[in-house]
């Protein structure tokens, strides 16, 4: 056993130790592997039993197959990965680990770590099975879309990890009180960052807000592909590189947010 | 060597004010490695806030605390592998099994052999039947065994122990006692138990730190406090002290 004084120090070991411990947690509870399912599902065959109406209608929509469902289902991986991050994080506050958590060798950036596989683990086992569904339903296979795919995956994930880590920071902060906007914050990524519209549809000042969240660069390039067959590998380094900087500053904020909660003593009562 | 590397822990004019309050006010005291101390006082003394700041789970507004030679909170990754405890304010998962959490807490410690050090402290602390049970389905002091187990995973050296008998029955609150008792003379940890228990500090603690809003009111062995005193009981004491008797009778002679 050793120790070092950096809390930069890295163990995968301890890394494992938590994924074990959250995959312990799900395993034993099948509402909690259920809600990861549930909600995609539903959403899933809401728009797009929309979109074949829509489509049966003509016009723009029987050239662009797909785009309602691509977009809930990218929206999903958006979502859901944000939240699989914060329910694992509230997971700890809930059941008052977070005191044994903090007073282990475990080093913050492991805990991230933990954090960022379990939302992955999580938005798996929601995902697969909803993708699955679409093809039988609407004949919409998201995994031919390959390497595209993958950019979209990347860049999506990234966002929800740096939304994840600030919310993380403010519960750490404020205790429970902060829980609602690990349900809410990504909402407001909703209408700006125009997953079921494009861009140009917003009024010029808030073109420029969503033209700062590297989700529409992705919502923008998933349209490309799908209505124009055009794989926009601009728009995707544009979305990386807005997503390094929030992950820096979602980084930063955290360990802010962190350094004040050991100031305000909030880290042992992690109550309301 | 000075005094600070030689204790295993060493506090120094710490204080601590929340929105300028002072929930600790300016305390020093140093615990001799392999020594058992008590922290004694009443509701809102400053004894959580003073082993959260030893812990580095809270900054001090100002002073120092040393644990092993590591200053808290900035070092303490030098030394939480070698440190460890149980609080009331925390709890384990409940729908993980006993074994399930004791096993993810000995890989977060880096134990080297996980399943043998469970099965040791199973036995030694009456767990066996309970270890692949919930955690969340234990009774009280099944739950407390359990916290126990975890405190004493890693072998730690520094044992800081927040009212680890607190809601246990009288018998089953001794037990853990003595399973406490028989570790740290075992292992020559260094303890600093804090707690409303007399009977637990008078028998497990060989110096007793009495706390009084944020201040410590004294600090000695338990026999020459009884004897100052002039009292038969810690409780008796702990009293004097929490109403301000020994101040008055200071005063009068």
């Amino acid at each position: 056993m050793t120790g070092s004084d950096s809390s930069l120090d890295f163990s995968f070991n301890r890394v494992a130790a938590m994924v074990r411990r959250y995959w312990y947690l799900l395993r034993s509870s099948w509402p909690r592997v259920l809600d990861l399912i549930y909600w995609p599902t539903v959403q899933m065959l809401m728009w797009g039993f929309l979109q074949l109406y829509v489509s049966q209608n003509g016009g723009l929509f029987v050239r662009a197959s797909g785009v309602f469902i691509g977009a809930v289902l990218l929206w999903d991986i958006l979502f859901r990965g944000q939240l699989g991050f914060s329910i694992s994080f509230l997971e700890e506050m809930w059941s008052h680990n977070l005191g044994n958590l903090m007073m282990s060798p475990l080093r913050p950036v492991e805990f991230i770590a933990a954090l960022m596989i379990m939302s992955i683990v999580r938005l798996l086992i929601g995902m697969i099975p909803v993708t699955l569904l679409a093809v039988l339903f609407f004949g919409f296979n998201l995994w031919s879309l390959g390497f595209a795919l993958a950019a979209f995956f990347v860049n999506l994930i990234l966002t929800s990890w740096a939304i994840g880590i600030f919310v993380a920071g403010l519960l750490l902060r404020n205790g429970m009180g902060a829980e609602s906007m690990a349900w809410t914050i990504m909402f407001l990524f909703l209408p700006l960052t125009c997953v079921y519209y494009p861009v140009t549809v917003l009024p010029g000042f808030l073109q420029y807000v969503a033209w700062a969240l590297p989700p529409t660069y992705v919502f923008e390039g998933m349209r490309a592909l799908l209505i124009d067959y055009v794989f926009r590998a601009d728009l995707m380094l544009e979305a990386l590189a807005f997503n390094v900087a929030l992950f820096a500053a979602a980084s930063f904020a955290f360990l802010k947010l962190l350094q004040s909660a050991r100031v305000q003593g909030s880290l042992l009562q992690t109550g309301e | 060597m000075d005094a600070q590397s030689t204790s295993a822990i060493a506090v120094d004019r710490l204080v601590k004010l929340y929105k300028g309050v002072a929930a600790v006010d300016g305390i020093s005291f140093r615990l001799p490695r392999g020594s058992i101390t008590g922290l004694l006082g009443g509701n809102g003394a400053g004894k959580t806030t003073t082993i959260a700041m030893i812990m580095g789970l809270v900054t001090p507004t100002s002073g120092t605390v040393t644990v092993l030679s590591a200053q808290m909170p900035s070092e303490r990754y030098r030394v939480l592998h070698r440190m460890n405890f149980e609080s009331p304010y925390v709890a384990l998962p409940m729908r993980l099994t006993v074994r399930q959490n004791l096993s993810v807490f000995a890989q977060l410690y880096a134990v080297p052999d996980i399943d043998g050090r469970i099965a040791e402290l199973a036995a030694d602390l009456d767990l066996i039947e309970f270890l692949d049970r919930p955690t969340g389905k234990l009774s009280a002091g099944q739950k407390t065994r359990v916290s126990l187990a975890k405190a004493l995973l890693n072998h730690p050296e520094v044992l800081l122990l927040d009212e680890p008998t607190a809601s246990l029955d009288p018998d089953t609150a001794d037990w853990v006692r003595e399973r406490l008792e028989r570790y740290c003379r075992a292992q020559g940890a260094t303890v600093l138990l804090a707690s409303h228990n007399m009977t637990e500090v008078e028998r497990l603690c060989e110096r007793v730190i009495i706390m009084k809003k944020g201040r410590i009111e004294d600090d000695d062995t338990p026999q020459r406090l009884l004897d100052r005193y002039g009292r038969e009981t810690l409780e008796e004491v702990f009293l004097d002290v929490a109403r301000g008797r020994a101040e008055h009778r200071e005063a009068a002679q």
